[in-house]
């Protein structure tokens, strides 16, 4: 499997964010996204989940599930969680785990991974900003997707959640995922290639 | 569980919770058809006359009550961006979220129509032909008004503009619906043409609303 972008360029509101960028990414390899504010880190993850449209350039992905998307395939984390204040931890989840994945797998190992598991019954309203960060990343857990796209993951972890974020994240390296991380400092993975955005 | 379903039993749950407002909107008409007396005067006559379309009227604002928040609410917490990514087409998503608002708003509108009517000094037999012609058009103002809602979605005051852009569209429908429920209860025109006008203003929306509700949100969010 294999993710590969070229010659991409990214336009918004009449602005050239980046152009001419060039990467790729196979099969249990992660790539760390640089650059400083406004570089076009996040634009990038999002043209990549088909939240944003291309510009210039192409996004191949090869090797995955012929009829999917490439936003089917990927599961994409951004700066917002998500969630439904109103349902439980568990009914968050299971929703996300039914429409993103189609499964009916059971959430307890997704909830146990991210430490959540006490909390299923808990309204989504009572949850702190780190524990509604680690119900968002049980969703990656809970439906399998090959590509994960996580913008600024470890924003409102603590330390020991940062360090259960980088096992999650080898694991599913170690299954043949790919990872692309929007990151400012180090996420715990030591060998992630790094892609430097910058603008113009 | 299917992705359908399971965004559609998600939606109604949200709907019935704390601060979810799915009775707002039966209160709403409830508010409404009461003042109407007040301000009409106690003429019976009048009132029955004149009862049918003002619970059309009653109806068709109350639907339109809690439609601004039907993509606004997923937009501010970032669901949107995921039901885009979801393994099914954004068309069947929006027509999910839109059945889901179907049942919890407009469905509870149509059920308490004939206590209304009592109000209104319309008559029992009169009161089940109007609810069978809300029954039959209000699918068409959730999914005309999805179209606007998909539309105002990324705007702060975007209530407003839905009621400026989605009223004038729904004219055919008040139109027919009243149309239909005189003709049910004082005739002498048949009460068949314009109950199947509007069956099929309901039939065509629920086709066309979701395609045009998922282009806009596509098209807003880039």
């Amino acid at each position: 499997m294999q993710l590969t972008g070229d010659n991409l360029t990214c336009q918004r509101g009449g602005r050239t964010v980046f152009s001419g960028l060039n990467f790729s990414l196979s099969g249990g390899e992660a790539m760390m996204v640089t650059g400083r504010n406004g570089a076009g880190k996040s634009s990038l993850l999002r043209m990549i989940a088909g939240l944003i449209c291309i510009s210039a350039g192409r996004l191949d992905l090869s090797g995955g599930e012929p009829d999917a998307t490439l936003a089917g395939q990927a599961h994409y984390l951004g700066h917002q969680d998500a969630l439904k204040p109103s349902l439980s931890v568990s009914e968050n989840l299971r929703f996300w785990a039914d429409f993103l994945g189609n499964s009916d797998a059971t959430l307890e190992p997704a909830l146990a991974a991210v430490d959540l598991a006490p909390l299923a019954d808990l309204p989504a309203a009572y949850l702190s900003a780190g524990q509604r960060r680690r119900l968002s990343i049980a969703r990656l857990i809970a439906a399998k997707r090959p590509l994960w796209l996580l913008d600024e993951p470890t924003s409102a972890l603590d330390v020991q959640s940062q360090d259960r974020l980088a096992g999650l994240m080898r694991d599913h390296l170690a299954g043949g995922g790919m990872i692309m991380a929007a990151t400012h400092g180090p996420i715990g993975l030591e060998r992630a290639r790094e892609l430097k955005v910058s603008p113009e | 569980m299917s992705a359908f379903t399971s965004l559609l039993l998600r939606d109604m749950r949200i709907a019935v919770r704390v601060g979810g407002g799915a009775l707002m909107g039966a209160l709403f008409f409830l508010i409404v058809v009461t003042m109407m007396p007040f301000a009409i005067g106690p003429d019976l006559g009048l009132l029955a006359r004149i009862g049918p379309a003002i619970l059309w009227l009653g109806a068709l604002l109350a639907s339109l009550l809690a439609l601004d928040r039907l993509f606004a609410n997923d937009h501010d917490d970032g669901s949107l961006d995921l039901l885009m990514m979801g393994s099914m087409p954004l068309e069947l998503a929006v027509a999910a979220k839109a059945i889901a608002h179907w049942l919890t708003t407009c469905l509870p509108l149509v059920v308490i129509t004939p206590v209304l009517g009592l109000m209104l000094n319309v008559e029992m037999h009169a009161m089940g032909w109007v609810s069978l012609t809300l029954l039959a058009g209000t699918p068409a103002l959730t999914f005309i008004g999805l179209i606007g809602a998909a539309l105002s979605v990324t705007l702060r005051r975007g209530g407003l503009l839905l009621a400026v852009l989605v009223l004038p569209l729904t004219v055919p429908v008040l139109i027919f619906g009243v149309a239909a429920a005189n003709a049910a209860i004082v005739g002498p025109a048949p009460f068949g043409p314009p109950f199947t006008i509007l069956c099929a203003l309901s039939l065509a929306s629920f086709v066309l609303g979701p395609v045009a509700a998922a282009a806009a949100l596509r098209h807003g969010l880039e």
